[in-house]
This record gives structure tokens, C-alpha cells and sequence, in this order.
């Protein structure tokens, strides 16, 4: 548990750090300038001594490591231009050849695949009257550029819809971890209902943290930041223990919203999932939330609460 | 849909000729007679097709293995598909029959010929539409075992995939009492369409046995220090294998291990085993425990004679090895996933009914540095000094996580999300021990081993060299030759007619991949010169590169690709071209 504790702190800690403390992004431009012109089949291949017959019959239990290293002084030479005809249109029907051709190229590496995943459809058990909350998101592409959408909301069992936001979003994917995302938020509730312009990134951090930032303006122009991070922590190959973590901070005070300006309110919470199968798991776990300086104080002079802790119980599901 | 026990099957009412099965829908568990469990070698049977003409029939079928059935699509309602028993020098005709709702084809994996006849639609010829007929006419110039397999579609995950045995034209310098093809594969019920889905949602979707705290506390697996630093470059050293035994029935000839595939043999007697890894996804370690075997062919190409107690056997290889079982017991026959998540095993008795047990799976192996492409540990003093830029490297981790993408080891890769790591200081693997076989207590097989029983041909040196780079992002399940996937409009790879190249295929990925020219044989470089081994197909264990000597000799466009179905399917293919010089203006 002491471990899950550092994993849980250090989630908080790296959450909005590595979205620009990416090591991947300018490091790879030098590379590129540097050494664009350097003669790498020079530079690399360096010579062993040719493996005489005898040598290394790796057969043997303890051989297994002496490369027989190609030789080096092998001329770089030069390729020759591909052609821009196809050896096959001489053959068959030039017409029936393309259509192959076309189905050929798409097929290795141009398939469109898509993902739907309600990651939380859950029940709070909490003081006061329970509630339940919903969160899910998925996308329909090819390996770089994607349509994505996003839902969360919750409400109290046998009340009305608190919070329901729904968001449309290009997904790029801009290295081999993060996507870019823009596109459009609407929120459902509250009232007055408020549309927003959507700009994010979200991916796999360092660690295997999954991460996520979004800014949001709305048509009135006020802004909107928030923060997500989670880790599943594999405790065995189907029980797996996710801390996860949400801040919102505002730009500005939004009064109709309830919203004070600076950070608004934070989430906080642990789901023990059991997946039966990858895609079908159900959990429980505990969710704790407060609104945070004059967002709490909005909400105390509506009577409402601060803070909120329960349990919870849910299923997470994708397709 | 029952499952019949095989031993109660009458064998001959299972000898079906082709025309009784051009239907859409054969019966369950049909098997060539070769494949039939008992069967007491390569015979002349009705199934067994040879002569000048050839006539197959691709159509739909059930097939059901361990309790689990599906949809197929097989060949004359057979799976594995018929034997195709060849002779050197002959002529032959093979008329390739569409039953199926989509486009088919057949590729002759291994065979020389002419480039429009090779099966490869969309680069040889257009493929074989639904309900026509398509003829294919070669000469037949070389001997050895070979296989074909559809190259449409993921048919060949689904049991498109059958034996060629070619004969020499005189007498081969193999010599043997009895002859068994062993066809190895991999089956899930479950369209290979969905699984490669999943594994696009999901990187590791099917891999049951990655590290876990659980695991952690009982000491197992990697030490936390090692966990953070893996973790700190999101690499799972546990990732060995994509679709895996929570997936996969593994299969010999059809038949999965409660099902006992039986090759009969007479004590004493020489028996050649031709092995053939027809699967999509699996790469098997293969032993007769208790057996030594001697490899005398690999890719269908004669080695001298070299003994071994096991070998990994690549997506798309075969290995003929003589055994020679001297007591009259069974004897077992094991792939093994190279993952370890699962086995097959098969016995090779005196008589039918006996059954050898099956070994337990071994342990799960994990991947190390070498695998990341930066263990220098085995390197020669000479190559020490290659390079200031990485010297001083002692194998820790301190620093080299900012490396692992550092694009100057690999100017011509085009960095982007598909290209997730590029090995640093990629080791010469020819002479290594395969994925998980590095430490076992017996002798196995390497590259490096196997050697042309004559030498091969051309002995000039290459004119030029040529570094092709296999890449991949494992969460993103995206796959490619130098971080351009086929369909992102990859030129081809062009040759001179005749023209010899030194290729080196440089993994940067942590997984090995068997890669496969169409139409050509290559020679590994291992050291041994003129006796290099001739292969279609070369495993590239993962982090490190391996290099081969091609000669140009075939005219036309040849698909060279990952034999791991889902990575082809993924982008890791290239049309690779032959042209003569005077095309180029």
C-alpha cells in the first residue's frame, strides 16, 4: 500500500509536468539537423574479424554472443530509381490490376478501426442523497488522425441531470504517446447551458501515466483549464487498482456557473476493477471531491456542500 | 457442433478426393491423409496432389479444435490445405478455384517463378475474384519443402495454408526411412479482423502475463529499480508476443494437443520431419525432448548436417530435421510459443494410441537490454571503439532513456507517432540464441549454425548496401519499415537486374520479426562465407539487425514483408522492384 501511496502522489505531482517536459519532441529536431548528412553506413558498421568456420558453434550452452559482424567496408553504392510503372499491368488488365493495387495499398496500413469506452458508469453511495457519475469517450480513425468524442455527467439518484457535458474532437496523434485534440465542449447542464472551443492533449506519460490537459472558451468568452491523470496499478493480471486525479481552474468567476476564478474544484479517487475480460470490468472504490476557494464559497451561500466523499460502484466497459 | 474423437474416425471415410468438397461448407475436422493423426508418413493418397495439373478449390468451412469451433476458409475443405507433392524439372499447372464472397489468392511461399505468378494481389496480378478461375503455370526448379498461403485479406489466419514437397530430380542428399510434414499454426475462432481491432484499442490486449505487484512482492520478474526504468520509457518487458495463447489454439497438421497428431515410425528407422510454421502470429520453439534432431534443410534449402536439441522456427520458415526415435515409446513433439503462453504438443509413437506427455510450459521469458538494441556486453573489443558517441556504456540505464529515440543512429527513419524507440546500438544477432532460448541447458540452434551444403552461386561482393529499419509503437500498434507505413504511399525498393546488395535489417523494435522476400533466396551473412545459408525468410531478433546478400536475379515487383500477418497488416510492406538498368531513364 505504501507503494500505491507514492504511485498515488507522484500521479499528482506529474500530471501537469510532462505534457511539456516531453523528452521526445525538440531532442529529435537536433538529431535531425545534426546528422542528416552524416554518412551512417560509415559511422556504424564497424568490422569484427570475420568468424572463422570453427568459431562459435552457438549450439553450445554458453556460446550465444559473438556477432558475426558484416563487413565494413561494404560500398554505400547507389539505389537505383524506382520505376513508375508496375511489372504486373503488362500481364493482366491494367484496369483490373489498379483496383487490386488500391485494395492492396489500404489494406497494409490504412484500415479504419474505432473504440467506445464508458470507462466509468458508476453509483456513489455518499452523505446526503447518492448519486451517480458517468465518464466515457471513444474514436473512429486510422493511426493518426482520428474523430473522438468525450461524455461525463452525473446527477442524484431520482433527481434531476446536475452536469452532463458533451465534447466532438479531432484527435491527432503528434508523437508516439500524446494526441492533439481540438473541437467543441457543449455542456448540457448546468444551466445557463454554455458551449465551448476545445483545445488538448492527452496520451501515455512517463511511467505509464495516462494524462490529460484541455483549455476551454466559451462562447462568452470566458476560459477554462482542466487537469486528469490516472495509473492502473496491476496488482495481479485482472485485479488492477487505479488512482486517478481531476483539477479544474478558472480563468475568470463565472457567478451564473458557480464558478470562482483559480482553481475550482478538485477530484480524487480509487477504483479497484476486476477485468473478467479486457473489455467488461466491473469496481468499486471511493471518490472524494471539493470545490476550492470562491467556487466553495459560491456554494456555500447556495447551501450546497464543499465536499463530498463516497463510495462507489460501477462497471467499466469498451467495444 | 461435437467434437469427434479422433480415434474413433474411420480413416478412410476422412479420404476425400477434391471434387466431393467444392461446396461451401465441408464437414468438420477433415484432414489430408498426411495430416491425419496416425498416419505413417508421405504416401501416395487420393488427397495428395501431384501431376501437371493441379486443381483447388478455396471455399468456407467450420473447423473446430479443444472444444472451440469457428469459421474457416480452407483449401478443397481441408485444414491445413491439401499436400502439394512437386518434382524438380516438371511443368505444372495449379487452377485455383474461388468459392468464397471475396477475392482470393495463393502465394508458393519460397518458390522460384515468374513474378506474375507469384499470388500476390495488387503486385503480381489482380487476384482471383469471387466464383472465377485462375491457372497458374510455372516451371518447378528446385527441390525442398515450401508451403502456400493466401495473400488476400487475413485468410491465411483463418486456415488458408498447405505443404509443397518438392522432390529433387535426382537423388537429394537427405537420406531417410519415413517422412512426416509437420504443419505448425495458430487458430482463435475469433475473426483475425477483431483481434487485430483489439490490439489497435489496446497494445497489449492479449498478453495475460505482464508484471504485476503481486508479482513484485513475491519476487518475481523484473526488481522495482528495473520496473520504474522500463517505466520511464513505457517499454514492457514482458511484451514478446502480440496474439497470444489467450487467444491462439496452437496446432500440428490440425491438431491441437488433446488431439494428439500421431506420426507413426518404426524403431530405429531415420524420420524426416518437415516443418513448416504456417501461423500468423506465432513464432514457436520446437523439441523432441529426449530426441536430438539434425537439421538438413532450412527454407528448403540443404545445410550440412548440424545436431541440435532445439530451435525457434520463425512466422514463415521451415526446417527439415531427421530424427531417429530408437525405442519402441512416444515420443513428444513440442512448439512452444516463444511467449510461453501456450503449447502443442504431438507424438511420434510406433503405434497408434500411445500418447507422450507433454513437458509443462517453461517460464515466461523477459526481455532485456540487448532486446532494447543497447547491450554491449557481447560485443568484440573491436567495435568497442565504434563509435565516441556511445562509448562508455556499462549497461545502465542512467541517461539512456533520453536515447531511445535519438534519430541519429537512424537518419533515413521518418519519426513520427509509429516509430516508438530506435535501437541504440543495435548487436549483429546472426549468432545469437532466439527470444527465451538464451540460457536453457541444451544445445540450440542459431543462424550462425546452419551452413550451405554446397556453395551458393554468385560470389562477388555487393556493390552497395542497403539499411532497412523495421519500426514500431506497440501502444499504438502501428508498424513499418523506416516509420513509413505501405500505405502512407511507400516508394518501392528498386534493384538492378543481377545486381548484388548487401541488405541490413535493423530492429528497433522489441520484438522479433520474420521477414520475407518474395521471389528471391538471400544468404544470411553468418561468417562462413560461400556456405552462407540460402532463406526466403530471416527472424530479426529484436533490438539488434541481421544481414543478408541478395542477388537480384528475379525480373518484376515482389511483396517483401513481416510474415507476422498483423504487422503486414499493419504497414510493415514494401513492393520490392527487379528491373534491368535500362529502365531507369
Amino acid at each position: 500500500m505504501k507503494m500505491l501511496a507514492v504511485f498515488a502522489t507522484l500521479m499528482l505531482a506529474f500530471t501537469p509536468l510532462p505534457l511539456w517536459a516531453q523528452d521526445d519532441h525538440g531532442q529529435m529536431d537536433h538529431g535531425q539537423m545534426d546528422h542528416g548528412q552524416m554518412d551512417h553506413g560509415q559511422g556504424q558498421h564497424h568490422s569484427a574479424p570475420p568468424m572463422p568456420a570453427q568459431a562459435a558453434p552457438s549450439n553450445d550452452p554458453h556460446a550465444g554472443h559473438g556477432p558475426a559482424a558484416p563487413g565494413d567496408a561494404m560500398p554505400k553504392g547507389a539505389a537505383p530509381m524506382p520505376p513508375a510503372d508496375h511489372a504486373a499491368d503488362a500481364f493482366y488488365d491494367r484496369a483490373d490490376m489498379e483496383r487490386a493495387r488500391v485494395a492492396m495499398l489500404r489494406e497494409n496500413g490504412g484500415t479504419i478501426f474505432s473504440q467506445f469506452m464508458l470507462d466509468r458508469l458508476e453509483y456513489q453511495a455518499r452523505k446526503g442523497a447518492d448519486g451517480y457519475h458517468w465518464e466515457g469517450e471513444g474514436w473512429i480513425g486510422g493511426d493518426i488522425h482520428r474523430f473522438a468524442f468525450k461524455s461525463e455527467g452525473e446527477g442524484e439518484i431520482g433527481g434531476p441531470l446536475e452536469r452532463a457535458e458533451v465534447q466532438a474532437l479531432y484527435s491527432r496523434a503528434i508523437d508516439p504517446w500524446f494526441n492533439l485534440e481540438a473541437g467543441l465542449r457543449h455542456d448540457i447542464r448546468p444551466q445557463p447551458r454554455r458551449t465551448y472551443a476545445v483545445i488538448g492533449i492527452e496520451g501515455l506519460a512517463p511511467y505509464w501515466f495516462e494524462i490529460g490537459a484541455q483549455a476551454f472558451l466559451s462562447t462568452k468568452g470566458d476560459a477554462h483549464f482542466r487537469l486528469e491523470g490516472s495509473y492502473d496499478q496491476r496488482i495481479t493480471q485482472r485485479l488492477i487498482l487505479q488512482p486517478a486525479a481531476e483539477v479544474n481552474i478558472a480563468a475568470q468567476d463565472v457567478p451564473e456557473l458557480g464558478i470562482g476564478s483559480g482553481p475550482s474544484d478538485i477530484e480524487l479517487g480509487l477504483r479497484l476493477r476486476y477485468e473478467f475480460a479486457r473489455e467488461f470490468a466491473p469496481y468499486v472504490g471511493i471518490h472524494w471531491e471539493r470545490r476550492l476557494g470562491d467556487s466553495a464559497a459560491y456554494a456555500r451561500a447556495a447551501g450546497e456542500d464543499v465536499s463530498s466523499t463516497g463510495m462507489v460502484m460501477g462497471i467499466r466497459f469498451w467495444f | 457442433m461435437s467434437i469427434l474423437p479422433r480415434l474413433s474416425i474411420d480413416r478412410r471415410s476422412l479420404i476425400r478426393g477434391t471434387a466431393a468438397l467444392t461446396g461451401a461448407l465441408a464437414l468438420v475436422r477433415a484432414f489430408p491423409t498426411w495430416a491425419q493423426s496416425g498416419t505413417t508418413g508421405l504416401v501416395p493418397a487420393p488427397d495428395m496432389l501431384s501431376g501437371d495439373l493441379i486443381r483447388l478449390t478455396v471455399g468456407e468451412s467450420h473447423f473446430a479444435t479443444g472444444g472451440r469451433s469457428g469459421h474457416a476458409v480452407t483449401v478443397n475443405g481441408l485444414l491445413p490445405a491439401p499436400l502439394i507433392r512437386l518434382k524438380e524439372g516438371q511443368d505444372v499447372r495449379l487452377a485455383v478455384t474461388n468459392l468464397l464472397k471475396e477475392d482470393t489468392s495463393i502465394h508458393w511461399h519460397g518458390l522460384i517463378l515468374p513474378f506474375q505468378m507469384d499470388g500476390v494481389p495488387g503486385v503480381s496480378f489482380p487476384g482471383i475474384r469471387p466464383g472465377e478461375t485462375f491457372t497458374y503455370e510455372f516451371p518447378v526448379r528446385q527441390a525442398g519443402t515450401y508451403w502456400y498461403h493466401s495473400h488476400s485479406g487475413m485468410q491465411e489466419a483463418m486456415g488458408h495454408y498447405g505443404p509443397i514437397v518438392i522432390d529433387p530430380a535426382g537423388s537429394g542428399p537427405v537420406q531417410s526411412d519415413r517422412e512426416h510434414v509437420i504443419v505448425l499454426s495458430d487458430w482463435s475462432p475469433v475473426h483475425p479482423h477483431v483481434l487485430l481491432k483489439r490490439l489497435k484499442q489496446m497494445g497489449g490486449y492479449f498478453n495475460m502475463r505482464k508484471q504485476t505487484l503481486a508479482g513484485l512482492l513475491a519476487g518475481k520478474d523484473q526488481s522495482a529499480k528495473e520496473r520504474l526504468e522500463w517505466g520511464a520509457m513505457r517499454m514492457d518487458p514482458t511484451d514478446i508476443s502480440d496474439v497470444t495463447g489467450a487467444a491462439y489454439s496452437f496446432l500440428v497438421n490440425g491438431h491441437g494437443t488433446a488431439e494428439n497428431w500421431t506420426g507413426l515410425f518404426m524403431p530405429g528407422e531415420r524420420v524426416r520431419l518437415r516443418i513448416i510454421n504456417a501461423s500468423a502470429m506465432t513464432n514457436f520453439n520446437v523439441r523432441l525432448p529426449g530426441l536430438p534432431m539434425t537439421v538438413v534443410q532450412c527454407d528448403g534449402q540443404d545445410v550440412r548436417p548440424v545436431e541440435t536439441d532445439e530451435f525457434q522456427i520463425g512466422i514463415a520458415e521451415t526446417y527439415d530435421v531427421i530424427v531417429q526415435p530408437g525405442e519402441p515409446q512416444p515420443y513428444a513433439l513440442v512448439a512452444e510459443a516463444i511467449d510461453r503462453s501456450g503449447l502443442v504438443r504431438a507424438t511420434l509413437a510406433p503405434r497408434i494410441g500411445m500418447v507422450a506427455q507433454a513437458p509443462p510450459l517453461r517460464e515466461r521469458p523477459l526481455l532485456g537490454m540487448r532486446d532494447m538494441g543497447m547491450d554491449m556486453s557481447g560485443m568484440p573489443m573491436s567495435d568497442m571503439s565504434m563509435s565516441d558517441e556511445h562509448s562508455g556504456h556499462d549497461g545502465a540505464m542512467d541517461g539512456h532513456a533520453m536515447k531511445m529515440r535519438d534519430k541519429s543512429v537512424a537518419p533515413q527513419v521518418k519519426m513520427g507517432p509509429g516509430v516508438a524507440t530506435l535501437s541504440p546500438m543495435p548487436a549483429d544477432r546472426i549468432a545469437d540464441r532466439p527470444t527465451g532460448l538464451e540460457n536453457v541447458g541444451h544445445r540450440v540452434l542459431t543462424y550462425a549454425d546452419l551452413k550451405s551444403l554446397t556453395p551458393h552461386g554468385d560470389r562477388r561482393m555487393p556493390t552497395r548496401t542497403l539499411d532497412i529499419h523495421l519500426t514500431a509503437n506497440m501502444e499504438r500498434y502501428m508498424w513499418s519499415f523506416d516509420g513509413v507505413k505501405l500505405s502512407d504511399g511507400a516508394e518501392p525498393i528498386a534493384f538492378r537486374h543481377m545486381e548484388r546488395v548487401r541488405v541490413n535489417l535493423i530492429n528497433d523494435t522489441m520484438m522479433p520479426h520474420p521477414i520475407h522476400l518474395h521471389g528471391h533466396f538471400f544468404e544470411l551473412v553468418t561468417g562462413a562465407d560461400e556456405h552462407n545459408p540460402r532463406k526466403h525468410t530471416v527472424n530479426v531478433l529484436p533490438g539488434g539487425k541481421v544481414s543478408f546478400d541478395l542477388t537480384a536475379d528475379a525480373l518484376g515487383d515482389w511483396a517483401f514483408h513481416c510474415h507476422m500477418l498483423m504487422h503486414m497488416h499493419s504497414g510493415m510492406m514494401r513492393i520490392v522492384t527487379v528491373r534491368h538498368e535500362e529502365h531507369e531513364a
